[in-house]
């Protein structure tokens, strides 16, 4: 599979999902500027992590209007998969692909550890090789990763099973002490109606192989890759 | 022309920041500051004078602020 992972200045975890997906995956996985106007052909488009335009007026702001946001959108539309991970979902919240928005940490500190995710759907393209209720442990690094929407936005989105992941323990428990950072409903990702577009705060590209401390992120590309992946081995 | 925009969290947002230096304050001795929000002042030097309100009010509402989580104000002043 072909895999987009855009740069944008300041993105600092675009190297991190290249590296995954072709040294864990052996795919194809290409860096497309911000200025591309386009990004077509690819199966996959990363919206990867950092501080695009160095989180200036809002994390993502910037970003958003970076000429090829505007394919993404496209290519979102046409049902392209779009995963945006950390900065990349504050960029799709900033963007509109995604509802909601993510603020400054409850505890104003920022975090970077590893938490564990309560997989929630695993009827999406990012989280279809995973079961409901499993625990996965993958690392954070935010200062804004609080999930915020308003009342109606969060009936629509537990409504429509649209919540990826929560904030759990070890034990797959959702409660306020396994909240890192305040989230409203513990949410650490999210998708679109369709679907095709997931936003999370936790950094699964970080977490492919047992050296950097877990595996647990491979479900996310495992689970985009499907019989792509049987095909390479 | 100078054109202040003011963004602030809007109150149904939690605002850390907010909470934080309240209670600063009341270390300083103010005791009941009620409730602090931190935004920012976003100030706009505008060399041809007053801007299209309408272009205005699109950038402070799809670039200068968030919706979903903030609210927005615009003051105009000559210098």
């Amino acid at each position: 599979m072909r895999f987009a992972v855009l740069r944008f200045p300041g993105s600092n975890c675009d190297q991190d999902c290249l590296r995954t997906l072709q040294d864990n995956f052996g795919q194809t996985a290409e860096p497309v500027w911000h200025k591309q106007s386009a990004v077509s052909g690819f199966d996959v488009i990363i919206v990867p992590g950092g501080f695009s335009y160095g989180d200036y007026l809002r994390c993502g702001a910037i970003a958003r209007y970076s000429p090829v946001m505007r394919a993404v959108a496209v290519e979102a539309k046409r049902g392209t998969p779009v995963l945006g991970i950390c900065n990349g979902f504050q960029i799709l919240c900033e963007a509109g692909l995604l509802p909601g928005a993510l603020v400054r940490n409850r505890g104003l500190h920022f975090i970077c550890r590893q938490v564990h995710l309560r997989l929630e759907n695993n009827s999406s393209p990012f989280t279809c090789a995973g079961r409901v209720g499993q625990v996965l442990r993958v690392p954070v690094a935010h200062g804004e990763g609080c999930y915020y929407a308003d009342e109606e936005t969060l009936h629509r989105l537990e409504d429509a099973n649209r919540i990826a992941f929560r904030y759990c323990d070890a034990d797959g428990d959702i409660s306020p002490q396994s909240n890192p950072n305040g989230s409203l409903h513990n949410i650490a990702g999210i998708l679109n109606e369709k679907g095709n577009v997931l936003g999370m705060m936790p950094h699964p590209e970080r977490a492919c192989e047992e050296r950097l401390g877990s595996s647990d992120g491979r479900l996310v590309f495992e689970s985009l890759l499907g019989p792509a992946l049987a095909a390479t081995r | 022309m100078k054109i202040r925009v003011t963004v602030l969290p809007k109150p149904s947002v939690l605002d850390p920041q907010g909470v934080t230096t309240a209670g600063a304050m009341k270390h300083l001795g103010w005791e009941n500051p009620g409730r602090v929000r931190v935004g920012k002042v976003i100030e706009i030097d505008a060399p041809e004078g007053r801007p299209d309100e309408a272009k205005l009010h699109a950038i402070c509402r799809d670039l200068l602020s968030n919706p979903v989580i903030e609210d927005y104000s615009i003051e105009f002043a000559e210098r």
